[in-house]
């Protein structure tokens, strides 16, 4: 008879061998040779893109690349459990500060590569505590009102128009003199509401619990000249209820409506020309031009910043900043680091590189190599006109700065309740400064 | 025969034994070790003692009160599901017609994934609030109540299944006697259907009960834990735990170890309750 105990003992054997490599991961095989890229993708709309590069690079060079893309919102569960398998990611997305508290032991120094050093802006790259570069950001990107001129237009045409022309909404009161008077005469401008829905749906808030927040707790790092906080004071919540207020109160729906409206509602009531404004950023440029029925011409979309209140708000810009940054595993074997360094030089530096950079991903890329070029997409292209503005200065992204997404839900979850009437504000602004500080001290 | 089966048994049972020891028993007695350590992946654990344990108990984790709706949820779910379908089973296994149809009709929901139904009833229940201006995470009566109704809708048709079969195997002979003895239809059903399918009332009670406390797709998708984790179930608390903040992995992998103790005991206990109700027909 065919020895099927030993069978059995073989398989058993190789079972418990395939579970201790899963147990104990990264033992890099064999050293040396050409080396090769995985890069582990964050952005599932990229993904074709990111596909053609490789193939692209893998041509000209004969290095392999690999590209696995992580589900929408799964990016940190995916590089959890892909880190530490034998065949790790070499190139990686590390989500800002508070993400690198938590890779630090995966990020390779990038001192000394030629991207990092090729920053337009040294202060974009992504620190240690040792003051040595662990991430390079890849794009920069800005977030503000997104306005429909044309409506603007016909509202400026009107009798006893508040203001007549875009260059005199420069401070929050002037906003909400405007907004109050269009939203009063919606019929006549042939709109639902003057903006769009806010998304409070849940997982739909990061609108208002990340974006719209950056603003008071930028000023609050201002104010007292620090990057970050332990414990967060919200001194300037009201100018966060000021603007949040406005949303809420001159919008084609009613606030006790918002907790079910998600990001894509908005964006649809704003493409539709059912609303005059919508706070986002460039990336939901696709979202507008691809929505069926969309009637916005794209020389009439533009950007506003957002304006809560604040005294010399007058020269602030729009909010740029960058939230993903390249880093390499300093676990991977020497060769493959330097491979992913080739690589990554290769995409931000070669002709061929910033091509598919500007005009396939449509990356607004924060290296001098690329001059100029922008990608011609309308948002993008405000964007670059807001960062070129010597007048005007950006609200950087200090939101990387937040303790977690566990801050952002707690928040959020107030918003909402806010919105719907249930809450008092204090008891948002409570909510803000005790999930903050135990969220911080959860990093100890 | 028996013999020969006795011969080959490890042939049978190496394949599952083996699936079960990769994809179970491995993860499970790692994630023990890991409940014990602070790790961001599974290759940098480090070992400090009891402290998850005790940190999964402070109250900013919300891990109680999560118990606390979890066991809520669960407790009317089963009560729910299983009244509903043994009533639909009773109806289904009638001489009525079409019942077939409304076999298949009732299973479907079952075939559906969480995630899918959770967002479909969100939208059907927003809908419905609209009108009162109000939405599903306005008040977490209002996800409470939306949850139970999905469980229903999703599990009841799988328990009818279950169930029709159960009463399909009642002997004829004895529902009959019962009438011929002048037993009313709720006296036959109290005294000689139950006894006789208690052993499908185990099954279909346990698998609600692992159902419900296991619950998480459908949680995730229909209110996110909203407003203020006041819906949150274990499940989804432990998830957040390990993904959604910094520096708790292994305070998220001592919960999931809680819970899975817990719910061991509570399954064994209810079996235990349940078996000893079970008689010979």
């Amino acid at each position: 008879m065919f020895n099927a105990k030993k069978a059995v003992a073989v398989l058993t054997a190789g079972a418990f061998a395939l579970g201790g490599l899963a147990a104990c991961g990264s033992d890099d095989e064999a050293e040396g040779g050409e080396g090769s890229v995985y890069f582990l993708n964050w952005k599932p709309e990229s993904e074709e893109t990111y596909k053609k590069i490789a193939a692209a690079y893998t041509e000209e060079t004969g290095i392999e690349v690999k590209v696995v893309t992580a589900a929408s919102g799964t990016y940190e569960q995916t590089l959890k459990s892909e880190i530490t398998k034998s065949e790790a990611p070499t190139l990686y997305q590390i989500n800002g500060p508070m993400g690198l508290v938590n890779w630090q032991e995966y990020a390779l120094e990038l001192d000394d590569t030629d991207f990092a050093q090729d920053l337009n802006d040294p202060g974009l790259a992504l620190q240690g505590e040792d003051g040595k570069i662990y991430g390079v950001p890849l794009a920069v990107e800005g977030f503000g009102i997104i306005y429909n001129e044309a409506i603007f237009e016909d509202y400026f045409a009107m009798d006893s128009a508040v203001v007549t022309s875009m260059d005199e909404i420069n401070n929050f009161d002037t906003l909400k003199e405007v907004t109050d008077d269009m939203q009063a005469r919606k019929d006549e401008l042939g709109i639902d509401g003057v903006f769009a829905s806010t998304s409070l749906a849940t997982g739909e808030e990061w609108r208002f619990q990340t974006h719209l927040a950056n603003i008071p707790v930028f000023y609050e790092y201002d104010e007292e000249g620090v990057t970050d906080k332990q414990e967060i004071a919200f001194s300037y919540n009201e100018n966060y209820k000021n603007v949040f207020d406005l949303y809420l109160t001159n919008s084609t729906v009613e606030p006790s409506l918002t907790p079910s409206k998600t990001v894509t509602d908005s964006m649809q009531e704003f493409a539709t020309g059912k609303a005059a404004m919508v706070q986002n950023g460039n990336w939901a440029w696709s979202q507008i031009s691809d929505i069926e029925g969309n009637v916005v011409a794209e020389d009439d979309i533009k950007f506003l910043p957002i304006y809560t209140g604040v005294e010399g708000e007058e020269s602030k810009s729009i909010n740029i900043g960058t939230e993903a940054f390249m880093a390499i595993n300093s676990e991977a074997s020497e060769a493959d680091q330097q491979a992913t360094i080739d690589f990554v030089n290769w995409l931000f530096s070669s002709e061929e590189g910033m091509d598919y950079v500007t005009n396939d991903l449509g990356f607004i890329a924060p290296f001098e190599s690329f001059g100029d070029s922008t990608p011609s997409d309308p948002l993008a292209k405000e964007v670059n006109r807001y960062m070129t503005d010597p007048d005007l200065e950006p609200i950087p992204w200090v939101f990387t700065t937040f303790p977690s997404q566990k801050f952002k839900e707690d928040f959020a979850g107030g918003l909402a309740q806010y919105a719907s009437g249930n809450m008092e504000w204090s008891d948002v602004v409570d909510i803000f400064v005790s999930s903050w500080a135990s969220e911080k001290a959860n990093l100890g | 025969m028996q013999r020969a089966l006795k011969k080959y048994f490890p042939v049978f049972v190496a394949p599952t034994g083996i699936a079960f020891t990769i994809a179970f028993l491995l993860p499970f007695v790692i994630g023990i070790y890991l409940s014990f350590s602070d790790f961001t992946t599974i290759s940098n654990a480090e070992w400090v003692g009891l402290e998850n344990y005790q940190r999964a108990f402070d109250e900013s984790q919300g891990f109680t009160s999560s118990f606390g709706f979890t066991i809520l949820v669960v407790f009317v779910a089963v009560v729910s599901v299983n009244i509903f379908a043994f009533a639909i089973a009773r109806l289904l296994t009638q001489k009525l017609r079409g019942t077939n149809f409304f076999r298949s009709v009732f299973f479907m929901p079952n075939l559906i994934g969480g995630i899918v139904l959770g967002y479909t009833w969100q939208q059907m229940i927003n809908a419905v609030l609209a009108n009162y201006g109000t939405t599903i995470i306005s008040k977490w009566e209002y996800g409470f109540v939306g949850l139970i109704l999905l469980i229903n809708w999703q599990q009841v048709g799988y328990m009818m299944i279950i169930y029709i079969a159960g009463l399909q195997s009642v002997p004829p002979e004895l529902t009959e006697a019962s009438e011929i003895d002048g037993a009313t239809r709720w006296q036959t059903l109290r005294h000689v259907t139950i006894p006789v399918i208690m052993p499908t009332i185990t099954i279909c009670v346990f698998l609600t009960l692992a159902n419900s406390f296991k619950l998480f797709d459908q949680n995730l998708a229909l209110t996110n834990g909203a407003p203020q984790a006041q819906t949150e179930m274990v499940a989804l608390n432990i998830v957040n735990t390990m993904f959604a903040r910094m520096g708790q992995e292994g305070v998220g992998q001592a919960k999931a170890v809680i819970f899975v103790i817990f719910v061991v005991l509570i399954a064994l206990v209810q079996l235990r309750a349940t078996r000893s109700k079970e008689v010979e027909a």
